[in-house]
């Protein structure tokens, strides 16, 4: 991390992770690269959580964080109000941080790359690394998470970095003074609009229903936001704008009927879809997308691969439950490798 | 250890507008999470192809002229500009790889 681009935790994204005695290795059944006992792919609270778990049992975790996408969505958040211990709440930036270096004191191997490829199947799983290398170990923990859904319109790829944005936190700061929508009806898109009315005059959250799913405090914040307006039962079925977003075209969900609205800035919360694209012909996928485990075990269809946090969950979505499902896949883990190594 | 430069506004004219050689520039910000995941991957970038491409940053915060000129609404955004135009641009933060893709007339045999 260069000197001059400091961030404002002591994240230190940029260097080597630390190295740690590879004891944990024994030679591979088959050729000479070591086979790890469990391979983490992901860094969000599940990926973390798995990791301080199976480094105190031993088990010399090496976690794929991703070269771009470290700490998760988190990363991408304010303040976390919710998540337990934390009276005042903490930012989730920092939070990520501490869960990475809670990880790495007991020798968690995090590692800033992407995995590109997994082979599942058999008894010692193959896990490629972006540059080509080839990790082998006995379990992979699959805590890959959720990626942002995109409304699918046409003009919005286009339009995406020039008034279309998905992450207030980082783009809020250019709609100062605009009049600016926000499309959802989550947590996250009130959260994302109460968070813009910081900067933007005025904030219109579209709706496609007539109530929200968000928590009921969420929404008491929305309602009482004298900047918020609340357009409910419409949808956004067209973004123009020749070099940036200038006015939306909304449809009423009831009615039919189309208006449009003008505004410089659309930020998109319509909620996330598993990230699978790496596993999703290997395991069971369920109907919701979301990666299939028993009951409320981590087991995937594949012996030895586990699942956590939201790629597994298309329900309850939260930091905390996604590190209480990165313990249960870490606890899993231990089991299986008692077994098979018995 | 980086190898980009910071550039504000004053020099962004000679800097990257009148360079002699391909100019990838970083526009980020301090309270941009994925922007800090940004430096590093360009990092490498720019020290594994030294010789075709140069890498800078621009703090949007402290520039805010050059990041309207160029409608700029999301960061982290890179910029790619060659003669002073902008040739290619990317929004958000990616793998080295992906980068490299989008980048590859401009960044030479490796």
């Amino acid at each position: 991390m260069s000197p001059d681009f400091t961030p404002a935790l002591s994240l230190d994204l940029g260097a080597t992770p630390p190295g740690r005695p590879d004891h944990g290795q024994r030679p591979a059944e088959t050729g000479d690269t070591a086979v790890h006992d469990v391979v983490i792919v992901g860094s969000g609270p599940a990926g973390y959580t798995a990791a301080i778990y199976t480094a105190r049992a031993d088990l010399n975790p090496i976690v794929l964080a991703g070269s771009v996408t470290a700490g998760g969505d988190l990363m991408n958040t304010t303040d976390v109000e919710n998540y337990p211990g934390f009276t005042d709440g903490i930012m989730g930036p920092e939070l990520m941080a501490t869960m990475q270096a809670q990880a790495e004191r007991f020798g968690a191997d995090v590692r800033y790359e992407d995995a590109i490829k997994l082979e599942l199947e058999g008894p010692i799983k193959e896990i490629t690394v972006e540059g080509g290398e080839v990790l082998r170990a006995r379990t992979v923990i699959l805590a890959t998470g959720s990626a942002y859904r995109e409304l699918g319109l046409e003009d919005e790829k286009r339009l995406s970095g020039h008034g279309v944005s998905w992450c207030a936190t980082c783009d809020g700061f250019f709609f100062k003074g605009q009049n600016i929508a926000v499309v959802g009806g989550g947590d996250s898109a009130i959260e994302e609009a109460t968070f813009l009315t910081k900067f933007a005059d005025k904030v219109t959250l579209i709706h496609r229903r007539d109530e929200f799913r968000a928590s009921e405090i969420m929404q008491k914040r929305a309602f009482d936001d004298p900047k918020i307006e609340i357009l409910w039962n419409k949808r956004v079925i067209g973004i123009s704008g020749e070099a940036k977003v200038e006015e939306l075209s909304l449809e009423d969900t009831v009615t039919g009927e189309v208006g449009a609205l003008p505004v410089t800035g659309l930020f998109v919360a319509i909620g996330s879809d598993p990230r699978t694209h790496l596993f999703k012909d290997q395991v069971e996928i369920t109907a919701e997308g979301t990666v299939a485990v028993d009951a409320r075990s981590s087991r995937t269809s594949l012996p030895g691969v586990f699942a956590a946090g939201d790629v597994l969950d298309s329900t309850y979505r939260q930091a905390v439950t996604a590190a209480g499902s990165g313990c249960v896949a870490a606890i899993d883990v231990e089991h299986y490798l008692a077994t098979v190594k018995a | 250890m980086s190898n980009a430069i910071d550039v504000n506004t004053s020099e962004f004219e000679t800097e990257v507008l009148q360079a002699d050689k391909p100019v990838i520039v970083d526009f980020w910000a301090e309270w941009c999470g994925p922007c800090r995941m940004v430096g590093p991957v360009l990092d490498a970038i720019a020290s594994e192809h030294a010789g075709s491409v140069k890498v800078v940053k621009v703090n949007v915060d402290d520039n805010q002229e050059i990041a309207a000129k160029y409608g700029i609404t999301s960061i982290p955004a890179v910029y790619l500009f060659n003669d002073g135009e902008v040739q290619k641009q990317s929004i958000g933060a990616k793998p080295k790889s992906a980068l490299e893709k989008e980048f590859a007339p401009y960044l030479g045999a490796q």
